[in-house]
């Protein structure tokens, strides 16, 4: 199914990495009057490299405006990026003829947030899963209907309601819905958007444990896209922090969720309510930037309790790889590394 | 009037109105809160936890309507209260806070004159007066730059900001309890806990007390002192927020905790499959007999599917509505 | 209670026109065309002539009821043309955006601007009087309002989840707009369409009865109309009855449309939340 096609050339790619992003930037032209003199640029992905390896889960944690979303819609080629290029099983998909959305839509895939907008309140499940299977040149009727049967019980769904409309369904089992017509055309990357968060939260465990389940049996990997971050813990291998349009900081989970380098990461972390032990929630100081107006040099530095002459002046620090792959971008990751463990032991990373 | 509660709840129900049919979508509802307190409503989407908060002030409107039970705000009851002191009591004595900030605030009407406008309507304050106050309150709610601010409008300001201008129109007459529904679902994280330790901060400061509405378990226990735990329009579960997490009662709220993927549990434990809860939330119109969680329960036994379960006090203080409760 | 009694009372009106058009050879008394006869000229109303005779000696009654079938031919296809043009244009517009909404918006402003029933006569004078010309000219100038719906419904769908899960998966634009945008925009389309439908049987009136309309002798309601011009004070059973047919299509259609609305309008509000 994967055949060649024009405009898709051959890159060298280390075999285990299925998906890399390379400077990927996206600007949106905002309308600047009839003259377009005032036209001002909104730098949503400015510069983004992810590397995703077959298997894997690699988290995108960031909050609203900080790109995700834009890179998620880049990768399934719904966007058409300003600069870099994104190479999915070896092949430079970055710009596309036409014609090749259908084989792109064969690799990559996408569970999207919200299990009541995402699917078609007229269409049957049947008429959801059986669709794309025709488009894509599955014509046989009995292939069809094995391949959907098979795919309902993948998500925990029985054959037999596949004649219901989706209003006849509680939101988790949308969702599973939703999470069979992104398999139904067995990609190899699946992109989950928040796939939880718009979930009852006694039901979004079975949808996590799906998931995870799906990549084992399947062989899938997934880009995982969340402010949750617990769940991106949970089930992430590789997490990447954006904020602004760039990654922060980029590692394995264990490096990210235990020792954060990055102060935007660490803040985010403290922000996070736990149930079980009470402190009070760690504040940043300030909203987040304006992205079409934002701050010169590091973009955190604003809110940066670590901020200095450095961080406000120079531009957006470049993220340095560390020996055991944990990248960081910040000017002062090495002096705060040694206070973030400071700070952390009394649970607060106050704004001074 | 000291040492009675600032607001209290017995048996509430509220009915909705189904056609010809009606069904409870909450009932035996009781809770109490105190001066100065901040006590936390949490559960599922349909619970009845954003309902109730409508009921205390008088905001139900149909198909929903109080069918009984009884509220009382300071020993009177709210029912019984004229239109006219019920909307009194709105806005001066007990303020709200919602989830979409947006949808709350007047688009056409600068965020300033919106703060003043309750000076002027609950207090009798004049214009000029209440225009200098508005100015304070943005303050108050570290609103940088206020002076200059008060002339936005709506959608010139963040939804963090725009959050904040709901907390200072909600707190302008100093109102003895607040209610906030949901009131950071819509922000970002880091936002969120600016929001939250403001709202906590300013509450203390006044001995305002807090009625929080989430389904975020951790939200609700780091905010609040005491948490009831909703479902399907019962109270389970009632609290010291201390307790009701780390050692559950109730098997639904045992079975949140367990399913949770709570941050940093996996670098401690290891990535086990999360614990689920099975079954799926059930619709108002499709509340179970007996307990209402037997179904997706582990511990069901026949009692469980036709006797509803009285409340219990429990020996460790708090209340539980369960059988077989721990 | 009172949206059901819309729906009734203008389905049961609407179907009852629909059927005396296909019944028209088995409940007329006489050939409406040909059983002229001079000698019964504008009788009155009895219970011979129903609805009386005209000049020629026809049966009124006769004619009304095989009118039906010209008023409810051009009411239905040239409103289903309208519907056509508009749904394909406005969803299209919605859906693509960019220069084709800016030819589309322009295109559907423009007719907004000139008045529907003097686009039409004019082009019934190119083409000339007839059926056929009634249709292609009452169907090229009433697809505005759907045209502008379908647009605003598809500019709203298109940001669905559904809708972008559809492209995702590799969906062409065509099957997109068919199988997702347009069966949720059918609702208000319906609504239209039955609305416009009636305004279609009205248009159809007047340009009969100004005379570019079906070519006598046979019989239209615009026609019977505008041949009883003359006659309307000495023989009113001559306007009244074709006037009268009119009249309880149009009510019944916009009573449909109306009830429809109402049963449909709360679902597409519900599906959203």
């Amino acid at each position: 199914m994967h055949e060649p096609h024009d405009g898709l050339g051959v890159a060298g790619q280390a075999d285990d990495v299925i998906l890399s992003v390379e400077d990927l930037a996206v600007h949106f032209p905002l309308g600047g009057g009839l003259l377009g003199r005032s036209r001002r640029l909104l730098r949503a992905v400015d510069g983004v490299d992810l590397r995703l390896k077959r298997g894997e889960c690699l988290g995108l944690v960031g909050e609203s405006g900080s790109g995700k979303s834009t890179v998620a819609l880049s990768i399934l080629g719904l966007l058409t990026p300003t600069r870099g290029r994104i190479v999915l099983d070896g092949q430079v998909v970055t710009n596309r003829q036409s014609g090749d959305r259908k084989a792109l839509a064969r690799t990559v895939q996408m569970v999207f947030q919200d299990p009541y907008a995402s699917l078609n309140p007229r269409q049957t499940v049947r008429r959801t899963l059986e669709d794309p299977l025709r488009v894509h040149g599955v014509t046989a009727a009995s292939e069809i209907e094995d391949r959907v049967a098979t795919m309902l019980r993948h998500v925990g769904l029985r054959p037999e309601q596949s004649g219901r409309y989706p209003h006849e369904f509680s939101g988790g089992q949308r969702q599973r819905i939703g999470i069979a017509r992104a398999l139904i055309l067995n990609p190899r990357i699946v992109i989950c958007d928040e796939p939880v968060s718009a979930l009852d939260v006694s039901i979004r465990a079975q949808i996590i444990n799906l998931l995870l389940e799906l990549k084992d049996t399947l062989g899938l990997s997934y880009i995982m896209i969340s402010h949750d971050l617990g769940v991106v813990e949970h089930m992430s291998d590789k997490v990447a922090v954006m904020y602004l349009g760039r990654i922060v900081e980029n590692g394995g989970w264990r490096e990210i969720f235990e020792r954060p380098a990055h102060p935007y990461t660490q803040a985010l972390i403290a922000a996070i309510p736990d149930p079980l032990h009470h402190a009070p929630l760690a504040t940043t100081g300030g909203d987040l930037p304006n992205p079409l107006n934002p701050p010169n040099g590091c973009a955190f530095s604003p809110r940066c309790r670590h901020a200095e002459d450095v961080c406000r002046h120079e531009p957006g620090p470049m993220l340095e790889t560390r020996p055991d792959g944990h990248a960081v971008g910040c000017w002062r990751s090495e002096e705060i590394a040694g206070q973030a463990a400071l700070a952390s032991s009394d649970g607060r990373l106050n704004f001074p | 009037m000291t040492g009675a509660p600032l607001i209290e709840v017995q048996d509430l129900r509220i009915d909705l109105h189904d056609g010809s049919r009606r069904v409870a979508a909450a009932e035996g509802v009781s809770f109490r809160i105190d001066r100065g307190e901040t006590f936390g409503l949490v559960g599922e989407s349909g619970c009845g936890k954003s309902i109730t908060a409508l009921a205390l002030i008088g905001l139900l409107r149909p198909p929903l309507s109080i069918g009984n039970g009884v509220i009382r705000f300071e020993g009177n009851q709210i029912q019984h209260l004229s239109a006219a002191r019920q909307r009194e009591l709105r806005g001066n004595r007990i303020a709200m806070i919602f989830q979409e900030p947006m949808t709350a605030l007047n688009p056409v009407s600068p965020v300033g004159r919106q703060i003043a406008e309750m000076f002027v309507l609950h207090k009798g304050k004049s214009w000029r007066e209440a225009n200098r106050l508005a100015v304070e309150a943005l303050a108050n709610v570290r609103v940088p730059a206020p002076e200059r601010r008060v002339h936005d409008y709506p959608h010139q300001l963040s939804g963090g900001m725009r959050q904040r201008v709901m907390i200072a129109i909600a707190l302008a007459c100093g109102p003895d309890l607040l209610i906030a529904d949901e009131p950071t679902t819509a922000l970002d994280v880091t936002v969120q806990a600016e929001i939250i330790e403001l709202m906590r901060n300013l509450c203390a400061e006044r001995g305002t007390a807090i009625l929080m509405i989430s389904h975020d378990l951790g939200l609700v226990a780091n905010v609040c002192r005491r948490v009831a735990v909703m479902y399907a329009g019962r109270i389970v579960e009632e609290r010291g927020s201390a307790d009701i997490f780390r050692a559950p009662s109730h098997p639904y709220t045992q079975g949140l905790v367990d399913s949770l993927p709570r941050l940093g549990s996996r670098a401690a434990l290891g990535r086990s499959r999360l614990k689920e809860i099975a079954g799926v939330v059930p619709a108002i119109t499709n509340f179970p007999d007996g307990c209402r969680f037997n179904p997706r329960c582990a511990q069901a036994t026949n009692i469980c599917r036709t006797v509803v379960p009285e409340t219990d006090l429990l020996s460790a203080g708090g209340l539980v509505r369960c059988h077989h409760h721990a | 209670m009172k949206l059901r009694a819309n729906l009734i009372i203008g389905g049961a009106l609407f179907a009852l026109a629909i059927l005396v058009g296909l019944l028209a050879p088995w409940l007329a008394h006489t050939d409406p065309v040909l059983d002229a006869n001079l000698m019964n000229a504008e009788e009155p109303p009895s219970w011979t002539w129903w609805f009386g005779t005209d000049d020629q000696g026809r049966d009124i009654y006769s004619r009304v009821v095989y009118g039906a079938r010209v008023s409810l031919t051009v009411g239905i296809v040239s409103q289903l043309i309208n519907s056509v043009i508009g749904v394909a244009l406005g969803l299209s517009a919605g859906y693509w955006g960019g220069w084709w909404d800016d030819v589309v918006n322009g295109l559907t402003n423009v007719m907004l601007a000139i008045p529907s029933l003097i686009f039409a006569l004019a082009i019934m004078a190119v083409l000339g009087p007839g059926l056929t010309s009634l249709l292609i000219a009452l169907g090229l100038t009433n697809w505005s309002f759907t045209c502008r719906i379908a647009r605003a419904s598809a500019l709203s769908l298109r940001s669905q989840g559904y809708v972008q899960a559809a492209t995702v998966l590799g969906y062409g634009d065509l099957r997109i707009m068919i199988t997702q945008l347009l069966p949720n925009m059918l609702g208000p389309i319906v609504v239209i369409g039955t609305l416009g439908m009636g305004s279609a049987v009205l248009s159809e009136a007047a340009l009969s009865f100004l005379g570019l309309g079906v070519r006598p002798p046979f019989p239209s309601w615009g026609s019977m109309l505008s041949d009883a011009r003359d006659q309307i004070t000495t023989a009113p059973w001559l306007s009244v009855f074709p006037g009268l047919a009119i009249f309880l299509t149009v009510l019944g259609l916009n009573l449909l449309g109306d009830g429809l609305r109402d049963i449909l309008d709360p679902q597409s509000r519900s599906r959203r939340t």
